[in-house]
């Protein structure tokens, strides 16, 4: 017999189990809700924080609670779309690991009826020339490829940072978004009694036990030991359960599906129950195994890949398993919904669980943590800002920064990704937005992911607000409305009190900004205790933002400048520093305080965007983002094959007004028969005109910098992560 | 033109053909599951989808190539009826013999998917009539197993009976290693079998730009000119 | 009688082995200067019920000819390993 600690429980929640019960549960139920308590599966530590996430909206039909968020995106369709980490088992077995996060959040999608159409991934690495770094990153962008390529669900963007806060744990969050009919839309909460409880996919293996529980503890030298427990993705059979899992809906044979992820059967199927305010009988030996002598809390908690737990009727089941043998996927009935609360599992006949299944989902105690702000204030002294005393001080910085990791070109990484299967992708990954047709009503979205890391590490309010809103602009540039978004937040323990302080102030950012700018937050996923001895991540909140373009289509691209626009610079001129990857490269360590969160400011730049987009008053539009201003021209001008002169002279300009970050700006190219009322348009929001394009080279005043010479920094890629042609 | 489409266990690019008929000619294809044993009454053209095939397992195409529909496939070849294979689905070609050579993994041991220019070698086919000799197409690759191989003799062979369709070019028609992303010997993209009704091709006509976008966006016509040549190829003969 | 059959498949002389390439250039780098060369092929395992050995081996070349090696690029060779009452 383990005790609570062995299954990882506290002994304050161990006594709250003996409470409710009555009784001691035995080992099976003690492993049970070992697991299901962890932080990974119950959220213990951020709920309360969660709870203040603005998820409400006229579009939204699906929030959180459900398998992923869902937002109407017109004439009776959704979108549905969440994002998640798949964090340590990436960091232990970067191919498996990534290749089962992709698998899992298309699961997620598949569940709530929907056709996957397109994934991103976020990528953190750690120092380049870290041997490690060039290990893992291979190994999870191949990861990545493998298993979404294969699986039929195009790449279509992303987001890749370095820092050396992640060379020993890396993060890997995928995002996936899928389309569904609102008609279609299937429910993890509506489960009736007498109805079967059926698994669908792959069989059940020793692979992955107690990935949850592992993943709620800090990495240490015995993970690497750990590693058998890894799951195995099989991007085949997850193609087989997609065309099965939507055939099934199109013939109307689902009550209820979930997801097999953390701890499988058991979470998938005390979650419906609990949902759905219902008892559940399982009965463990009609489990379809694939080795021999499993134990029943070795099936309880198994976490092999590519299994769904779906509700049918009774005189549905015939049908459909019909429908699984066609696509030759094992599907057996192994169990029943039951009046009352009582989950149970039987074992041949006995009767080895028994709790109510509210128990297990929702009464895991919260945990409080002490919060306490760190020391913010010194590394917020203003910082002399560091003036280019010449002209090759700028073209050295710019040069500098293009050649960094983090603003380096990232082909090597999606061209190996299929960012075209499925045929709807208009903008790919490469770009600031990726922009994706929806054939099923001739509308468009634009989906953005960002996060700013360095931000949020001087100033987590701010930053926090700054990653939500950085990707709320992206999508507003390219003409689309933002909708809805995802979060993923990857952060350390919260057991020190700096660190949920942390914590909690990004995700008050969050929240205000999706309170602000009117975007909730439908779905998302929380990886906490992201450190190991040799230090803790950057405090990392991925946000995914999905945005609307409703027909007629009007939307601006990127990199479209054509010779002779004028081009403009919409937003306020100063900016920070603080936290900029002007930092990173140039200093070495990044200090100050980032920019206040303007809702106004915000606002009226989304609302102008759109307008701008609505009457395609510009060729090109490029909000900017790192590297500033500087970077975001050179990037134009990279993705058009054009130069520009600028009437932006170094000598007067200082490296915050070149390089630095923040708040709602963009750049825009106009062609000259627009120029009148593109200014008209921005007219009470900051606009300059500050160029025009054309030309071999991009001239800021004295300064020129050769295109040739721009895209030889720009494509250098890490070491040993190139091609090999 | 009455076209199916063959659906194996891990096809995904099968849907995109399908919509790509549909955008390019207006007619809707048939979905053949791949353990039928016979084509839909009718059929003029066959097209082979991308995709992973049972996963790619063991050798890409090999698999595929053994399934129940296959023994259709070739009739319908032997009779004349046009074959097409696209990535995946020429890899199933030369993996039942359809084709000569092999595809193997590119030389930079990375799946490439990127856009992608090939020139035509050949506007005598049933498949590249409405092109002209030396046009450059905008067709985008995705595919890890992509090296055409054949061995020396052979593929002399190859090129002398003139069954190279297509090669991979630079966008002023230069077909060199710098514009081959892949390795395949001689800048292969896509070859037809002597008799010149099976073509297989790793390049995407079902993903060019203007399957995407419409007509209206002035993006490369090439993906719609290459159905429509087909189609004229099979109506016309239909008529004769 | 269950014969275990083990097939070596590897890519013939003259195709072009990348990953060979790869990992032969990648083990030089490391300092394993005196490897020549590599191949990388795949190791199959099959369980084959019949009355002899022979048959056995008969079967599995059968089976390498009609799926488990492609002969315009592959060779391979079959070998018994041992059997065992089914």
């Amino acid at each position: 017999m383990i005790d609570y600690k062995q299954a990882g429980m506290r002994r304050s929640e161990y006594e709250t189990t003996v409470r409710a019960l009555g009784r001691e549960p035995n080992e099976t139920e003690l492993r049970i809700l070992g697991v299901m308590w962890s932080e990974h599966c119950s959220y213990k530590s951020t709920k309360p924080l969660l709870r203040t996430l603005p998820n409400k909206g006229e579009r939204v039909w699906a929030g959180p609670g459900e398998n992923a968020g869902i937002v109407d995106i017109g004439n009776g369709y959704g979108a549905a779309f969440k994002a998640e980490s798949h964090n340590h088992p990436s960091a232990v077995a970067p191919y498996q690991g990534a290749a089962t996060g992709v698998g899992g959040i298309i699961r997620d999608i598949i569940a709530l009826g929907a056709r996957p159409i397109a994934s991103m991934d976020g990528l953190f690495f750690g120092d380049p020339s870290h041997p490690r770094t060039q290990s893992l990153s291979s190994g999870i962008v191949s990861g990545v490829a493998g298993y979404g390529n294969a699986v039929g669900v195009p790449t279509v963007g992303g987001k890749t940072l370095y820092d050396p806060s992640y060379s020993e744990n890396p993060l890997l969050n995928a995002l996936c978004l899928g389309i569904v009919r609102r008609e279609d839309v299937i429910s993890s909460k509506t489960a009736q009694p007498g109805q079967l409880v059926v698994i669908l996919g792959s069989k059940t293996g020793r692979d992955g036990i107690a990935g949850a529980a592992f993943a709620s503890v800090e990495l240490s030298e015995d993970s690497k030991a750990s590693r058998p427990s890894i799951q195995i993705g099989d991007p085949f059979i997850e193609k087989l359960l997609t065309e099965a899992c939507l055939e099934l809906r199109d013939k109307g044979l689902i009550v209820c599906m979930q997801d097999m992820g953390a701890a499988g059967i058991t979470s998938s199927s005390s979650e419906i129950a609990a949902k759905s305010g219902v008892g559940m009988r399982i009965d463990f030996d009609k489990v379809p195994l694939r080795a021999e002598g499993m134990q029943p809390w070795e099936i309880a908690l198994s976490e092999s890949q590519e299994r769904m737990l779906l509700i049918v009727q009774p005189e549905d089941y015939e049908k459909m398993a019909a429908i699984a043998e066609r696509w030759g996927l094992d599907c057996a009935i192994i169990g029943e919904v039951t009046e009352g609360d009582r989950y149970v599992i039987n074992w041949f006949g006995e009767e080895i669980v028994s709790l109510p299944a509210s128990l297990i989902v929702d009464d895991c105690p919260e945990a409080s943590w002490a919060s306490r702000s760190p020391d913010y204030e010194s590394a917020w002294t203003p910082r002399e800002p560091s003036r280019s005393r010449d002209s090759s001080d700028m073209r050295d910085t710019l040069l500098r920064l293009l050649r960094s990791p983090s603003l380096a070109d990232k082909s090597w990484i999606y061209d190996q990704y299929d960012s075209m299967v499925q045929t709807n992708t208009i903008v790919g990954p490469g770009a600031p937005v990726s922009l994706l047709r929806i054939r099923e009503n001739g509308n468009m979205i634009a989906i953005a992911l960002e996060s700013d890391p360095w931000k949020c590490s001087l100033d987590p309010f701010r930053g926090g607000a700054e990653s939500f809103a950085a990707g709320v602009r992206a999508v507003a540039a390219a003409g689309a409305v933002a909708i809805g978004a995802t979060d993923c937040l990857n952060f350390p323990s919260p057991e020190k009190p700096e660190q949920f302080f942390e914590l909690s102030e990004v995700v008050r950012g969050i929240a205000a900004c999706g309170t602000e700018l009117q975007c909730p937050v439908v779905s998302g996923n929380v990886s906490l205790y992201n450190e190991s001895a040799s230090g803790r991540i950057l405090p990392t909140p991925v946000i995914g933002v999905v945005g609307l373009i409703e027909a007629p289509l009007s939307w601006i691209p990127s990199g479209n400048w054509k010779p002779g626009d004028r081009l403009y610079l919409v937003g306020k001129r100063e900016s920070s520093l603080a936290g900029s990857h002007y930092q990173n490269v140039i200093d070495g360590k990044v200090s100050g305080r980032p920019m206040p969160f303007d809702p106004e400011m915000e606002r009226s730049f989304g609302k102008l965007a759109h307008v701008t987009a609505r009457k395609k008053l510009a060729q090109s539009a490029r909000v900017l983002a790192g590297g500033g201003l500087a970077v975001a021209l050179a990037k134009e001008a990279l993705a058009s094959g054009m130069g520009a002169s600028l009437e932006i002279d170094p000598s007067t300009n200082d490296d915050v007004a070149l390089f630095g970050e923040g708040g709602p700006r963009a750049c825009y190219a106009v062609s000259e028969q627009d120029v009148a009322a593109f200014e008209e348009t921005w007219r009470g929001f900051p606009c300059s005109y500050i160029g025009a394009a054309g030309g071999e080279s991009l001239r800021f005043g004295s300064v020129s910098l050769p295109l040739d010479e721009l895209r030889d920094a720009h494509s250098s890629v890490p070491e040993n992560n190139g091609r090999r042609d | 033109m009455q076209a199916s489409i063959i659906v194996f266990p891990g096809s995904n690019c099968d849907r995109d053909v399908g919509h790509g008929l549909r955008s390019a000619l207006g007619t809707e294809a048939d979905f053949v599951w791949h353990t039928q044993t016979e084509l839909p009454p009718g059929t003029d053209l066959v097209v082979l989808p991308g995709g992973f095939s049972y996963g790619d397992y063991l050798r890409c195409g090999a698999m595929a190539a053994r399934s129940p529909i296959m023994g259709a496939v070739s009739r319908h070849a032997a009779s004349g009826g046009l074959v097409l294979g696209i990535c995946n689905g020429f890899q199933v070609l030369t993996e039942s013999r359809l084709l000569p050579g092999a595809l193997l993994a590119n030389r930079t041991l990375r799946f490439i998917c990127r856009p992608c220019t090939i020139r035509v070698e050949r506007t005598d086919t049933p498949f590249t009539r409405t092109f002209r000799e030396k046009q450059i197409l905008h067709f985008p690759i995705a595919h890890y197993e992509g090296l055409y191989f054949l061995p020396g003799n052979e593929l002399l062979a190859l090129e002398k009976r003139r069954q190279v369709v297509f090669r991979y070019a630079s966008t002023d028609g230069v077909a060199d290693d710098s514009s081959n992303p892949n390795g395949a010997l001689n800048n292969i993209a896509g070859i037809v079998n002597e008799r010149g009704n099976v073509l297989g091709l790793m390049p995407h006509p079902e993903r060019a730009r203007d399957m995407l976008l419409g007509d209206a966006s002035g993006a490369h016509a090439d993906g719609t000119d290459f159905w429509k040549g087909i189609r004229d190829w099979a109506d016309g003969r239909l008529g004769q | 009688m269950i014969h275990h059959v083990t097939v070596l498949v590897f890519l013939k002389e003259g195709v072009l082995d990348t990953q060979g390439k790869a990992v032969l250039s990648v083990l030089l780098h490391a300092g394993h200067s005196d490897v020549r060369d590599v191949r990388i092929g795949k190791y199959i395992q099959l369980q084959i019920e019949s009355p002899t050995r022979e048959e056995a081996l008969k079967q599995a070349n059968a089976m390498c000819e009609d799926l488990l090696v492609n002969s315009i690029i592959e060779e391979y060779t079959v070998k018994l390993r041992g059997e065992e009452d089914a």
